[in-house]
């Protein structure tokens, strides 16, 4: 009953015990990763999956922002959502060019995707 | 500390900790296939922490079109290119691991200092918590009104961009005039156009 009770009087608006700064360092932690796995991947597919976990670090930047900081207008959440919306046309058309390379190159090695290499 | 405090604690470094370890096992496992399933686990994560920042639309967002589009479209992408090669060695791979490694720490670095030590305004303005759906509504047709439709043009454009890259059937004859039409630049006609000869 008790637990209950205070389940329901806590004022389920504010934020709760977790800081702001937990999520923006899992975000950066995360973004870091992204770019460390960008450049060292060698497999193409695997380039792609590390810009969707870039994607994320910022998605959360943007949701913790709204969260906290911006009040009844939560304007980063919308931004999140055009995020998604653009990071699901970027899978779309980078897997598309990723398998127009394999028929031409016949490999998805990154390394040997070098006609453009000065 | 209420219990719902620490619940919500808990809830978040069992997240944190299922997006850290899950994102450095996409990029470090050798299996693609590993790396994709944990991929799809990282962003089931990412919108548990959405839920737990109140904001439910996005989180089932996330889970719909990352985990349902994204992550299937990447599963799809792995089964028809999926080629066990054996990657040619390159000199000083490791070198140029440990470098790009001590770049990232730097920038991991660089983005903790700023977010430990920026002042932030918290406690903020009051969040709106589950009423953040109507709100997003709201904006979508009101002030983001251009960007809305501009990412239907978008969406519309990367389906034709990516059907067009990925097709393979050529259609040899023109729809008006009845006439052969090469489409030998887009599209592979016997053999693969630029084949490296060098290392094979």
């Amino acid at each position: 009953m008790i637990l209950t009770s205070t389940i329901l009087t806590m004022p389920n608006s504010s934020p709760g015990l977790v800081p702001l700064q937990a999520y923006l360092v899992l975000a950066a932690i995360l973004f870091c990763i992204g770019v460390w796995g960008l450049i060292n991947s060698r497999n193409a597919v695997r380039v792609l999956m590390s810009i969707e976990l870039m994607l994320n670090a910022v998605n959360i930047n943007l949701m913790a922002f709204s969260s906290y900081l911006d009040g009844s207008l939560i304007r980063g959440q919308v931004f999140a959502v055009f995020v998604i919306t653009v990071a699901a046309a970027e899978a779309a058309v980078g897997l598309a060019i990723l398998l127009s390379l394999y028929r031409n190159r016949v490999t998805v090695d990154m390394e040997r995707f070098n006609l453009l290499r000065w | 500390m209420t219990i719902a405090n620490s619940t919500e604690l808990i809830c978040f470094f069992v997240l944190a900790s299922v997006v850290v370890v899950g994102s450095l096992g996409v990029v470090l496992l050798e299996n693609i296939v590993y790396s994709a399933f944990l991929l799809g686990g990282v962003f089931m994560a990412v919108a548990g922490l959405y839920l737990l920042l109140n904001a439910s639309f996005v989180a089932a967002a996330q889970v719909l079109v990352y985990v349902g589009a994204v992550n299937v479209l990447i599963l799809f992408a792995i089964m028809l290119v999926n080629k066990r090669e054996a990657l040619k060695p390159i000199e000083g791979l490791q070198v140029r691991r440990l470098i790009s490694g001590f770049v990232c720490a730097g920038l991991l670095a660089l983005l903790m200092r700023v977010a430990l030590i920026t002042p932030w305004e918290v406690p903020g303005p009051t969040s709106i918590g589950e009423e953040a759906t109507i709100r997003i509504g709201e904006h979508l047709f009101t002030d983001y009104l251009l960007p809305f439709e501009l990412a239907s043009v978008l969406l519309l454009m990367a389906m034709i961009g990516a059907i067009v890259l990925a097709r393979r059937d050529v259609i040899s004859s023109d729809v008006g005039t009845g006439r052969e039409v090469t489409q030998e630049l887009i599209e592979k006609t016997q053999e693969p156009l630029l084949v490296d000869k060098s290392s094979t």
